[in-house]
C-alpha cells in the first residue's frame, strides 16, 4: 500500500512538473496544484498507513494511525489553496493587462 | 584592554545621533576624546622597565578563538601611533572637513578603524588578528570611497579592497596552516615551536601565503598600485590611513611572525629584495607625479619598503632602525600630509605645477613642509629625526649577515648600491616637494582660491607632529630605551642590547652614503629639468595598473557572458536548471552514499481493489492534464484528482483531512470555473521535440526521486516515532479527543496562527488585484 501510494505521488510529481514547464499559464497553475497534491501523499505516506483507527480518541481503541502527517498535511491543504487561489487571479490580471497567457510573450522587452 | 580596543567601534553607535547636532557642535570634537584617551591609558607604560601584559576574554573557546590581547614593546609603539596619530586626524579633520560633509559617516568609518587597527596590533590570537585586519580593509575602503559622487574615488575603493583582500584571504590561508600545524591559535605559542614548523616542511608556503597578505597590505611592489588611487580619500585619512597606520599593518605582521621565519633563507632573500625594489621603484616615480598626494603616496610606498627590507635583515641593528623608522615616518609624513592638504584647501588645487612661490602667503605651513620634507630626505642635520633612522638603515645595509647561499650573497652585495640609489630620488622628490610648491615664481591666476594661510587649528596638528620631529631629533634616546628598544624586543622575541643614537659619528661608511645620497640629489634635483625625459622610457606606457584594470575587467567580461548566458529572461528556462541540478544532485547524493541500499518490502500494508481502482483513475486523470486542449475538460480532469485524494484519505482513515481537502476542492473548483471565464483558450502545445524530450526528462527524473527517496525514507528503520507523545496527551494536555486538531489548534497553535496570517495576506492580495482593476476601468 505504501508504495503504491509512492509511485501514486511521484506520477503526479511527474505530470505536475510537465505542467509547470509549460507556456500557458493554466496548465502552470494545474501544475501546482498537482504539486502539492504529490506532495501531501508523501507527507501522509511518512507517517506509515493504515496502522489503527482515525486518530479520534475512544477507550475502547487501543491504536491509531500516525495523527502528525495528519496536521501538517491540513495545513498544507489550506496554504496551498491559498496560493492556488492567489496565482489564479494573479495570472487572469496578468493575461488581462498582457492581453496574453503565454509565459514567453510576458517576459517584458529588456531580458538583463 | 579589551576596552580600549572596543571602545571606539562601541562610540561610533552614537555618531548618527551626534551627528544631527553638527550645525551647532563638530561632530569631531565628541570624536576627539576616543583617541585621547586611548593614548592617555596606553602612554603609562613607556619606561625602561616595561614588560608585557597579556589579558585574555574569553569568546570561542571551543576553537580557541578568544580575545587574547598581548601588549608588547611592539605593539606599544603601534598602539601609540594609533591613538596619537589618531587624535591629532580627528583635530585637524574637524578644520578640514566642513560641516556640510556627512559628518556621521566620516567618523563611523574612522572609529570603526581605529578599534580595527588597535585589535590587529593587540591580537595574540590569530583569528581574531585576521577579523580586525579584514575590517581595517573595509574601513579602509569605506573611507576612499568617501565621496562616493567622484569617480576615481569609487575605482580607487574597490581597488584597495580587492588588493588588500586578495592578500588577506591568502594570509589567512598561512594562519590557518600555522594553527594546524602547532596546535595553537596563539602567536606567542606559535613562535615557542619554530622546530616544529620548521620540521613540517610548510615552511616555504606558510611564508608565502603570509607575505602575501603583508605586501598588499603594506603597498609592496608591484601590488603598491592601490596606495596611489587611495589618496582620493580625504586628506586627514590619507594621513592617518594610508601613511601613519593601516598600511603599516604589513610590516607589523612581518614584524610579528619574523621570530619564526628568520631562520629561514628565503625570508630574507624575498622580504629584502621585495622591500628594496619597492623603495627604489617608488622614490623613482614619486619625482614624476604632479599631485602633490600623488608624491606623498609614492614616497609613502617607498619608505615602507625600506622599513620592510631593514625587517629582511633580520639582524638586530636592521630591526632597531625599522622600529625607529616606524616612528619617524609617521611624524615626518603625517605632517607632510596635513600640510598637502591645508594647500590644497586653502589654494583649490594639489597639482605642483599649478603651485609656486607660496611662502609668503603660507610662511607657518611653509616651515613645516621645510621640517617635514628635510627630515623624509634625510638631510644631515641634528635636529631632523629621519637622518638618524635613515643612517641607521645605511649602517643596517653595510652590516648584513653573512650568507652561505649565492642569491642571498649577491643580494648582500647589492644592497647598500640599492638603498643609495632609491635614497637619492627620495631627496629629489623632497627638495621637489618643498621648492616647487613654496618657492619659483607665483602662478596666482592658475590657482582656483586666492592663497592665504590656513586657520589656527588646521595647523596645530602638523605642529605638533613637527615638534615631534625635532624633538625626537635632538634627543633621540628619550624614545630610544623607552619604547624603540622594547619594540626591537617583542620582534627579536629576546632582549636586545642598548643602542645608543649619536648625530656625528665620524667618517663611516653610513656618513659617507649620507654624503653622495645629498650631494647627487642636489645636482639631480636642480638639473631635473633635462633628465626627467627618462621616464617615457622607464616605465614608458609599462604599468601594472593596466595590467590590475585588465584583470579585473577579464573577471568582470567572463562573470558577465556566464551570466547572460542563463540569465535570459526566461522563467521556464531558470524552473528546468533548478530541476535539472536537483535531480542530478539528489541522485548523486544518493548513489553514492548508499541511500538507495536498504529498500525492503517488509511492513507493508495490503492493498485492497479499492485502492488500486482509485490510485488508477487519479493516475489517468493527471496524465490527462497534460494532453487535453479544452480548458474547461482540463479543470474537471484536475478535479477528479482533487477529489481521487480525498477519497483516498477516507480509505487512508484520515477523517480531517478528506472533510477539508473536500471543501477546499469545491472552492477551488468554483474558483478556478470563475477565472475560466477570463483566461484565453488553451492552444495545441506547439513545441520542439527537443523541448518536449527535455520537460519529459526532468519531470519523469523529478517523479523517480520522489518515489525512490519516498521508499527509501519508509524502508529506513533509523528514527521512532514521536506522535506516541500527541496520542498519549492530546486530552490530558489538549482537552480534545480530536488529536489532528489537538495539535493544531493547540500543540502547533502558532503553526496555524501563521497559516491563517498567510490566508489573510492571500486574500488581501487577491481582493486588491481585483479592485484596482474595477478602479481603472471606472476611468
Amino acid at each position: 500500500m505504501e508504495y503504491l501510494i509512492l509511485i501514486l505521488a511521484g506520477i503526479l510529481f511527474a505530470t505536475a512538473i510537465y505542467n509547470i514547464l509549460q507556456k500557458q499559464l493554466l496548465r502552470i497553475i494545474i501544475g501546482t496544484v498537482l504539486l502539492s497534491h504529490g506532495a501531501h501523499l508523501v507527507i501522509l505516506t511518512m507517517g506509515k498507513l493504515k496502522r489503527g483507527q482515525p486518530p479520534i480518541l475512544d477507550d475502547s481503541v487501543t491504536s491509531y494511525t500516525d495523527p502528525l502527517p495528519q496536521a501538517l498535511i491540513l495545513t498544507s491543504i489550506v496554504i496551498s489553496f491559498g496560493i492556488t487561489s492567489l496565482l489564479l487571479v494573479l495570472s487572469y490580471r496578468a493575461a488581462n493587462e498582457n492581453k496574453t497567457d503565454n509565459m514567453d510573450e510576458m517576459r517584458g522587452e529588456s531580458n538583463e | 584592554m579589551i576596552f580600549a580596543v572596543l571602545i571606539p567601534l562601541v562610540f561610533a553607535l552614537f555618531i548618527p545621533f551626534l551627528s544631527k547636532l553638527k550645525d551647532k557642535v563638530h561632530t569631531g570634537i565628541f570624536v576627539l576624546f576616543i583617541p585621547l584617551g586611548i593614548f592617555i591609558y596606553f602612554i603609562r607604560f613607556i619606561g625602561e622597565g616595561f614588560s608585557p601584559l597579556h589579558h585574555t576574554y574569553n569568546w570561542i573557546p571551543s576553537l580557541n578563538i578568544n580575545f587574547s590581547f598581548y601588549l608588547d614593546g611592539l605593539s606599544l609603539l603601534f598602539v601609540l601611533l594609533i591613538s596619537g596619530i589618531g587624535t591629532l586626524v580627528v583635530f585637524y579633520s574637524i578644520y578640514y572637513l566642513h560641516k556640510t560633509e556627512k559628518l556621521g559617516h566620516f567618523y563611523v568609518y574612522l572609529l570603526m578603524f581605529m578599534s580595527a587597527m588597535l585589535g590587529v596590533v593587540l591580537s595574540d590570537n590569530v583569528f581574531v588578528l585576521y577579523g580586525f585586519w579584514e575590517l581595517t580593509s573595509i574601513s579602509s575602503f569605506l573611507l576612499i570611497g568617501y565621496w562616493h559622487h567622484r569617480e576615481r574615488s569609487r575605482y580607487g575603493a574597490q581597488k584597495s579592497m580587492l588588493i588588500t583582500i586578495f592578500g588577506g584571504l591568502s594570509m589567512f590561508g598561512g594562519l590557518i596552516l600555522l594553527t594546524v600545524i602547532t596546535g595553537t591559535t596563539s602567536i606567542r605559542s606559535m613562535i615557542d615551536q619554530i622546530d616544529l614548523i620548521v620540521s613540517s616542511g610548510y615552511l616555504p608556503l606558510i611564508l608565502v601565503f603570509i607575505l602575501l597578505g603583508a605586501f598588499t597590505k603594506s603597498a609592496q611592489f608591484p601590488f603598491h598600485i592601490w596606495l596611489p588611487d587611495a589618496m582620493e580619500a580625504p586628506t586627514p585619512v590619507s594621513a592617518y590611513l594610508h601613511s601613519a597606520t593601516m598600511v603599516k599593518a604589513g610590516i607589523y605582521l612581518v614584524a610579528r611572525f619574523s621570530a619564526i621565519f628568520v631562520v629561514y633563507e628565503w625570508f630574507f632573500i624575498v622580504v629584502s629584495l621585495v622591500g628594496i625594489i619597492t623603495l627604489v621603484w617608488a622614490s623613482y616615480m614619486a619625482v614624476r607625479q604632479t599631485d602633490l598626494k600623488g608624491i606623498l603616496a609614492f614616497s609613502t610606498v617607498s619608505q615602507l619598503g625600506m622599513i620592510m627590507a631593514m625587517l629582511g635583515f633580520g639582524t638586530e641593528a636592521a630591526v632597531f632602525a625599522a622600529v625607529f623608522h616606524i616612528l619617524n615616518h609617521a611624524t615626518f609624513k603625517g605632517s607632510l600630509f596635513m600640510v598637502a592638504g591645508i594647500i590644497d584647501h586653502e589654494t583649490g588645487t594639489r597639482d605642483i605645477r599649478k603651485l609656486g612661490g607660496l611662502l609668503t602667503f603660507m610662511p607657518m605651513s611653509a616651515t613645516l613642509a621645510l621640517f617635514g620634507t628635510f627630515s623624509m630626505a634625510g638631510v644631515p642635520f641634528p635636529f631632523l629625526n629621519g637622518f638618524y633612522s635613515k643612517e641607521l638603515f645605511f649602517e643596517a645595509t653595510t652590516n648584513l649577515n653573512e650568507n652561505s647561499n649565492a642569491i642571498a650573497s649577491f643580494l648582500t652585495e647589492a644592497i647598500p648600491y640599492l638603498a643609495v640609489f632609491g635614497s637619492i630620488f627620495t631627496f629629489v622628490y623632497s627638495m621637489y616637494f618643498f621648492f616647487g610648491v613654496f618657492t619659483g615664481p607665483k602662478k596666482l591666476e592658475l590657482l582656483p582660491k586666492k592663497p592665504h594661510e590656513a586657520p589656527i587649528g588646521m595647523l596645530i596638528s602638523p605642529i605638533i607632529l613637527v615638534l615631534g620631529v625635532i624633538l625626537i631629533g635632538l634627543f633621540p634616546n628619550l624614545v630610544n630605551g623607552s619604547l624603540i628598544q622594547h619594540a626591537a624586543e617583542g620582534i627579536r622575541n629576546h632582549a636586545v642590547a642598548y643602542t645608543d643614537i649619536h648625530f656625528w659619528h665620524g667618517f663611516i661608511p653610513p656618513f659617507i652614503m649620507s654624503l653622495i645620497v645629498v650631494g647627487v640629489g642636489i645636482i639631480l634635483f636642480l638639473t631635473r629639468k633635462y633628465w626627467t625625459k627618462i621616464y617615457e622610457a622607464i616605465p614608458g606606457n609599462l604599468s601594472f595598473n593596466k595590467v590590475y584594470d585588465k584583470l579585473v575587467k577579464n573577471v568582470d567580461d567572463f562573470s558577465a557572458g556566464i551570466t547572460n548566458s542563463y540569465m535570459t529572461g526566461s522563467l521556464k528556462l531558470y524552473m528546468s536548471l533548478i530541476l535539472g541540478v536537483i535531480i542530478a544532485f539528489s541522485f548523486a547524493i544518493m548513489f553514492t552514499t548508499g541511500g538507495f541500499s536498504n529498500i525492503s518490502f517488509n511492513d507493508l500494508e495490503e492493498i485492497s481493489i479499492v485502492d488500486i481502482a482509485i490510485v488508477l483513475i487519479m493516475v489517468l486523470a493527471a496524465i490527462c492534464t497534460i494532453f487535453i486542449n479544452n480548458k474547461l475538460s482540463l479543470i474537471i480532469v484536475t478535479g477528479i484528482v482533487g477529489f481521487g485524494i480525498s477519497i483516498l484519505f477516507v480509505l487512508l482513515r484520515a477523517p480531517d483531512l478528506a472533510l477539508t481537502q473536500l471543501v477546499v476542492e469545491t472552492v477551488s473548483m468554483a474558483l478556478f470555473l470563475l477565472a475560466y471565464y477570463h483566461l484565453p483558450e488553451l492552444r495545441k502545445r506547439n513545441e520542439t521535440t527537443a523541448t518536449s524530450i527535455t520537460n519529459l526528462f526532468l519531470a519523469l527524473g523529478i517523479g523517480t526521486l520522489i518515489t525512490m527517496v519516498g521508499i527509501a525514507a519508509h524502508s529506513s528503520d533509523w528514527f521512532d516515532t514521536i506522535s506516541d507523545y500527541f496520542v498519549e496527551t492530546a486530552y490530558t494536555l489538549g482537552g480534545g479527543t480530536n488529536i489532528v486538531n489537538v495539535i493544531l489548534v493547540d500543540m502547533r497553535g502558532l503553526d496555524t496562527l501563521f497559516e491563517i496570517t498567510v490566508l489573510g495576506i492571500a486574500a488581501l492580495a487577491i481582493y486588491s488585484l481585483i479592485k484596482v482593476r474595477k478602479n481603472k476601468e471606472a476611468e
